[in-house]
């Protein structure tokens, strides 16, 4: 079966032996591949899940009013949300009922728990109809509306609490295209390492042919060639194994009913992005196969 | 006649030591063919490396086919060996090349397709008696094989200047005697033969050979015009 191989592959291909994998640098690139893949997929996901919540937060805000007589907690809400309505930098506005606050408190405070016996605060949330700077604006102006209705009144925007959040998100992406630029300068570096061995090992080889008149050129293809097929094998197993376990974490994200979460996913060009990943991979490993020989080649006569 | 190979006042020395080769300056006539002899240690090996180009004199000029090639880039080398057949001492056959594959290498080097190679390989094959052993590898193949071998890869791509070292070193009188009828038979299609050797018995199957005597690195006979055979039955060096 070996020499049937060993037969149809090409004459030239001969020239180095080993069969059609050799040694461990196939199985080096398809981790490396593997681990860039997911890294990638990760700092895309959570990119896209940053991007996501910011839009879906910048121009979200919340008025508090804190009052502890019901009677005028209401009433103050009330003509809050009439007023708020009729701005026109306002596309929303929704009053957090009060049996929703008290199942958030039920944890701390109980079931049993009446919330007219509690100040608890009314909540009304704003959806604005402008993004950008604009937002600011309409903050500022919202606030003074609002406290001219009842000084006990503030806003917060959703922005400014989710910031550090999104701060990490972000951090996380970014250690993941560190990770990815990390991968690839690894995996250079154990293309340049096995061109060298390469080199060292079939060096009498490399001799006979340059005697016989081989250039530089065509012993550089020969290499090359091997390379670049073990490096591809690899490569593709990598992202084979690698597009497997992001279908699985993905399927499993999509059953988790968070915002958060299920934000972070891989937008389209993302994907085409990851299978991108390991063609560049052979990129590399065929450049730096190339520069690795030649300099070593230059070296004799 | 024209002079394919011109060495003038060469010397050669490996790292520090002192010089292995001095003062070569002698020309080799296009389709000549010549004996290179001389004791071991004399140089031979060093004399040819610097004709087949895999090594530098360290000083002097070498002409080769009417190219200064000391001074040479490295990327026009190439192009010059493939005009050259060798013939090494240790035969440096690709260990896992098969004798036929090993026969092939200078004409896949060459770039001639492979359907046109098969012929002249089986050919070669045929004519150093190796035809039933084409598929062997040369750790299975026989000294004397093994140099049949080599000379059959020296010699498939008719080149312009054949240089063998020893090329009788490992063969019976038998087979040495046709390797040498078989080198003349290529000097008479024009090749010019350099073939260094301290085999006295075949300095006398090539009638036209001129012989080349090296004694410690120095040139005995610089005009390379002394004519063999000298009927002698043992070394006088």
């Amino acid at each position: 079966m070996v020499s049937i191989a060993a037969r149809a592959r090409k004459p030239q291909d001969r020239l180095l032996p080993q069969g059609r994998l050799s040694g461990p640098m196939p199985w080096i690139i398809a981790i490396m591949t593997f681990l860039t893949v997911l890294a990638g997929a990760a700092g895309l996901a959570l990119r896209q899940g940053a991007s996501t919540l910011a839009d879906a937060m910048a121009n979200r805000l919340t008025v508090q009013l804190v009052e502890p007589d019901a009677a005028d907690r209401d009433a103050a809400s009330r003509r809050i949300q009439r007023e708020l309505a009729a701005m026109p930098a306002i596309k929303a506005v929704r009053a957090v009922g009060q049996d929703v606050l008290a199942r958030q408190l039920e944890p701390w405070l109980g079931r049993d728990i009446s919330t007219a016996d509690l100040p608890i605060p009314a909540l009304i949330d704003v959806d604005l109809a402008v993004t950008g700077s604009a937002v600011d604006t309409a903050t500022r102006d919202i606030e003074r509306e609002v406290k001219a209705i009842s000084p006990k009144a503030h806003v917060q925007a959703h922005a400014a609490y989710l910031r550090p959040v999104a701060m990490l998100v972000q951090t996380i992406g970014v250690i993941a295209f560190a990770i990815v630029t990390l991968m690839a300068v690894a995996t250079s570096c154990a293309v340049v390492l096995a061109a060298r061995a390469a080199h060292a090992t079939h060096r009498d080889t490399i001799d006979i042919m340059h005697m016989l008149g081989a250039s530089d050129r065509q012993v550089i293809r020969l290499f090359q060639r091997r390379m670049t097929r073990d490096v591809s094998f690899g490569a593709l197993l990598g992202l084979g194994g690698a597009l497997a376990v992001i279908l699985l974490v993905g399927r499993s994200v999509s059953l988790i009913a968070n915002d958060l979460v299920s934000s972070a996913s891989l937008p389209d060009w993302g994907w085409g992005l990851l299978v991108l990943l390991p063609l560049a991979f052979v990129g590399l490993a065929w450049i730096a196969a190339r520069q690795t020989l030649r300099r070593a080649l230059g070296g004799s006569l | 006649m024209a002079t394919i190979v011109q060495f003038e006042n060469v010397g050669l020395r490996y790292g520090l030591g002192a010089e292995t080769l001095s003062d070569l300056s002698f020309a080799l006539d296009e389709g000549q063919f010549y004996f290179l002899t001389g004791a071991s240690g004399a140089g031979k090996t060093s004399l040819l490396k610097l004709l087949y180009l895999a090594q530098r004199p360290s000083r002097g000029a070498i002409r080769l086919f009417g190219t200064d090639v000391v001074t040479m880039a490295r990327g026009r080398m190439p192009g010059f060996r493939r005009r050259i057949g060798v013939v090494f001492q240790d035969f440096r056959l690709v260990p896992h090349l098969s004798a036929q594959d090993n026969i092939a290498l200078p004409l896949r080097i060459a770039g001639v397709p492979e359907a046109q190679l098969r012929g002249p390989v089986a050919e070669m094959l045929q004519w150093v008696g190796l035809a039933d052993r084409a598929a062997a590898l040369p750790a299975t193949l026989s000294g004397g094989e093994q140099q049949r071998v080599a000379i059959a890869r020296a010699v498939i791509g008719r080149p312009e200047l054949l240089v063998a070292d020893e090329p009788t070193g490992n063969v019976d009188m038998e087979m040495a005697a046709r390797l040498i009828t078989l080198f003349d038979a290529l000097n008479k299609l024009g090749t010019t033969i350099v073939v260094a050797t301290h085999d006295f018995h075949l300095l006398g199957k090539v009638n036209e050979a001129r012989m080349m005597r090296l004694d410690r690195g120095r040139l005995v006979d610089p005009t390379g015009n002394l004519r063999h055979p000298p009927r002698i039955e043992a070394p006088q060096w």
